[in-house]
């Protein structure tokens, strides 16, 4: 498709429980700085599919490149440690932590400094610091010395965002961002995101069309484990068997 | 070669009769454990109760034996729903170590009420005339009431199974057991089935410290000393499982028995070297489904 | 905004403008407050207001750093473990044996008995920590039980049901003895229970520690952000392994005994209580906790010596019923209130 190593490549990806395969042969491609999104009905596959990219299960066949290099035999933390970030869709975080020391943790693992001993981590002057500015970018700031569990749950989310930024991706997943928020208030996330920096690549994992169209400038479908269609939005949106498997199961709900 | 073959026989003899009152014991441990989430370190204190409450009334007030056992299963069982209610309840899905400081209230509790009301002194267990003395299986002798146990549990565990395989309740229990968000989500009242399962589980837990007084002899600290015998039947078989802590009870009263009578010298070493083996390559136990919590 | 490299969206603000509060906070959260003095004045306090019971204190300091061994792995690592007295008794059972083996100065012996807790803690600790829920809990277990009945079977080594005898302890720096009123095991105790202190406070409040405190949080944000989840829950397992073993080690050479009861269940479940009476994660939950339940226990114990078990078990009801989070827990929400 192009020179340029794809920010995460899968090839020939599989998966199956039993006699069940939930993941079928899935080539996929996220380029670098991408905006895309996967989207499919529910049991489409979309969860084993991710969480066979980060890591947390092991594909039955098939390989996955992150930046060119196979990472289909790392675990999960060396995965990260090469560039995959993720939020997930039910907010998993440090409940009793401060937003700010939440953040902290990620970018503290991400410079390395997270298995010192000796030193406080309060004297890393340089990761607090970091993680507030992170958070000033968020629209976090005043929120930065509370616990996260005392955070209304849109404002949860952004900190699933934040400490995922700690780690200074190059490819992000976003699972579901703005699940369980209501519309009111997920705009600020449709914004957070669409600020992101342009280098980062983004796959954006959704059920809500309207944050779909808005945010991704490609869509890849996804059905009984398989690609169904890859596009643009415009071609998504007129694509029959799209309507049939996932608009169509929308609209029946 | 005579000696192996009796040797052999007599291991799997009482290793089984063990291992019956073992399950009975541990079922309702495990029901417990899985199906409510609990950490229950106070289900011995049942099985406790219904050795107790059956040799009271077999010894001071001349009630025919199975009658005491019965009434024995039927007041624990029954009596437990009150402790369920108050106390089990409000931890359900709750932190594990409150339940465990909770349950561990509940036993030190029950030892001093043990001791109150029956004295520090093993109760008295000798199995009624019709039950004492040796029979002759297969040209050997065996203790009668042993083979007993054999028979009684057999027959306890079949009823159970039939019972949870046949019937509406049985069916809703297993649903429960199986996917708790899908057994509410389909109506069924978790609540009460809760108290009912609950209670079944103690019940058959008095039960099997009833009958099973001779083998494990019930005085004031018993919940906390079998304790942990209770739980590795019930972390070997499977948590949530009802048919795994059967398998887990056969296999672990009959290794246990044949250490015993083998090695003695070793102890119970083995039995709990056993079970650090089979956890390790089976985290989930021997008959745990893969992948549930 | 959205041109801008992620690189400079996490580097640091300009120097120049003055630290904002949070960060001023948890960059000063780790700095000794003057509270944390009390349990040190109050102990060398007793020193001279209970000559009489320099012996039990030295055990209540024992009880103390056992506890908090224990919080570390417990209450900061979230792994629910019921068999810490495996590591309390290897490190008092190798220390026993060692000293009847005519090894007899005090400081190595301890070092010797932290480091077979500490082998107890790395092998136990690569099985225990592969798994999680009820199965972990099982396995601490069982590791404690099956390392009690190992002592109580090879009666040769360690003396089994009768204890270990025999056991010889030289002057501390070859000065200090073990006297019959306890005041050498009062001071020696209570140095080392500060130098654990100390090393779990360092600890804690490192990038390691706040690590651990990520784990019992949420394990799988960790794995997410690429922390390598596994290795730091055992490498805190061994330091409280190797901790408790200082404990044990320190309560053989006080009593110049060692029995069974070391690895006893009874252990691993009081050590558990007294820490939820206390206070979880909390530092010093150790310190309120093990007082607490010991002194309950003896008063109990007195006034009703058949019965206290029941005393004790309606005590932890209340705890557990209306005191979550320990006597600790009740104080900070006391404390809410009052800033409120």
């Amino acid at each position: 498709m192009s020179d340029i190593a794809a920010a995460l490549e899968t090839r020939g990806l599989e998966r199956s429980f039993g006699a069940l395969r939930v993941t079928r042969h899935v080539d996929f491609r996220l380029e670098p700085g991408a905006r895309h999104a996967l989207i499919g009905p529910n049991g489409a596959g979309k969860t084993t599919f991710i969480n066979l990219v980060t890591g947390a299960l092991t594909p039955s066949a098939g390989t996955i490149l992150l930046g060119g290099a196979d990472v289909t035999a790392l675990a999960q933390e060396q995965r990260v440690k090469r560039g995959l970030g993720r939020t997930f869709q039910i907010n998993t975080l440090f409940r009793g932590l401060s937003v700010l020391e939440n953040v902290c943790l990620s970018i503290g693992e991400h410079r390395g400094l997270a298995g010192g001993l000796f030193r406080p981590a309060g004297s890393h002057r340089d990761v607090l610091l970091a993680a507030y500015a992170l958070l000033e970018r968020l629209r976090l700031a005043d929120d930065a010395s509370r616990l996260v569990r005392e955070l209304p749950y849109g404002r949860q989310r952004l900190v699933e965002i934040a400490v995922a930024l700690g780690l200074e991706p190059t490819v992000l997943l976003l699972d579901e961002p703005a699940a369980g928020v209501p519309s009111a208030e997920s705009g600020i996330i449709v914004d957070v995101i669409e600020s992101l920096p342009a280098d980062l690549a983004l796959l954006i994992i959704e059920h809500d069309m309207d944050l779909v169209f808005r945010l991704a400038r490609r869509i890849t479908v996804l059905d009984q484990g398989a690609i169904l269609v890859e596009g643009t939005p415009q071609e998504i949106a007129a694509d029959s068997r799209v309507r049939e498997v996932y608009l169509g199961e929308r609209g029946g709900r | 070669m005579a000696d192996v073959f009796s040797a052999v026989i007599s291991i799997a003899f009482h290793g089984v009769a063990f291992a019956m009152v073992l399950y009975l014991i541990s079922v309702g441990l495990s029901v417990t454990m899985g199906l409510m989430g609990f950490v229950n370190l106070a289900h011995g204190v049942f099985a406790a109760a219904g050795g107790y409450v059956m040799t009271t009334l077999f010894n001071d007030y001349g009630v025919p034996f199975p009658l005491a056992v019965a009434i024995a299963a039927i007041v624990v069982g029954a009596g437990s729903v009150a402790l369920e209610r108050t106390l089990y309840r409000r931890f359900y899905g709750g932190d594990e170590l409150d339940q465990v400081l909770m349950t561990i209230a509940l036993v030190f509790i029950s030892i001093a009420g043990a001791k109150y009301i029956w004295g520090s002194e093993q109760a008295p267990m000798h199995p009624p005339p019709y039950l004492a003395g040796q029979v002759e299986l297969i040209g050997r002798d065996f203790p009668t009431y042993r083979a007993f146990i054999i028979v009684a549990g057999a027959v306890l565990v079949t009823l159970l199974w039939l019972g949870l395989d046949r019937t509406r309740l049985g069916a809703k229990i297993r649903a429960a057991v199986d996917n708790r968000r899908m057994a509410q989500s389909v109506g069924i009242d978790t609540s009460s089935l809760f108290s009912f399962t609950f209670a079944l589980g103690t019940g058959l837990a008095a039960l099997g410290g009833a009958l099973g007084a001779e083998l494990l002899p019930v005085f004031p600290g018993y919940a906390l000393d079998n304790l942990i015998l209770f739980l590795i039947v019930v972390a070997v078989g499977g948590l949530g499982t009802i048919r795994g802590p059967f398998f887990a009870a056969l296999l672990l009263g009959v290794a246990d028995t044949a250490f015993k009578y083998l090695v003695p010298e070793f102890g119970s070493f083995f039995i709990y070297a056993l079970t650090l083996v089979i956890l390790l390559v089976r985290p989930k136990g021997l008959f745990g489904q893969i992948g549930r919590a | 905004m959205s041109d801008t490299p992620l690189a400079a969206v996490v580097a640091p603000p300009p120097h120049d403008r003055p630290l904002p509060e949070a960060v001023r906070l948890l960059a000063r959260r780790h700095r000794p407050r003057s509270y944390e003095a009390i349990p040190w004045l109050v102990a060398i306090a007793g020193y001279f207001a209970f000559p009489d019971y320099l012996q039990l204190g030295a055990q209540v300091f024992i009880a103390i750093l056992f506890a908090l061994a224990t919080d570390l792995i417990l209450g900061y690592g979230g792994v629910i473990t019921l068999g810490q007295a495996a590591f309390f008794g290897s490190g008092a059972y190798v220390c026993g044996i060692v000293s009847a083996h005519g090894w007899t100065e005090p400081l190595t012996l301890v070092v010797i008995g932290a480091a077979a807790a500490a082998l107890v803690g790395l092998v136990s600790g690569f099985v225990v920590l592969r798994t999680s829920g009820l199965t972990q809990l099982m396995l601490t277990l069982i590791v404690a039980v099956m390392l009690g009945e190992a002592a109580n079977k090879a009666t040769s080594v360690t003396g089994g049901a009768n204890g270990l005898q025999g056991m010889v302890i030289s002057p501390i720096l070859g000065i200090f003895d073990f006297d019959l009123y306890g005041q050498t095991a009062y001071i020696y105790c209570l140095v080392l229970l500060f130098l654990g202190w100390l090393a779990v406070r360092i600890i804690v409040y490192s990038p390691f520690g706040r690590t651990l405190t990520g784990i019992r949080e949420s394990e799988a944000r960790m794995h997410a952000i690429g922390s390598p989840v596994f290795r730091r829950r055992l490498t805190a397992y061994v330091i409280s392994a190797a901790l408790c073993g200082v404990a044990g080690a320190l309560l053989a050479e006080t009593t110049s005994l060692v029995a069974l009861d070391a690895l006893s269940f009874e252990r691993s479940g009081a050590v558990v209580i007294m820490l939820i009476i206390g206070g979880l994660g909390r530092l010093y939950g150790a310190f309120l906790g093990v007082p607490i339940y010991m002194i309950l226990q003896d008063r109990f114990a007195q006034a009703d010596p058949t019965y206290w078990y029941f005393w004790i078990g309606i005590f932890l009801l209340a705890i557990v019923l209306f005191a979550r989070g320990g006597i600790l827990g009740l104080i900070e929400r006391a404390a809410r209130l009052v800033r409120k």
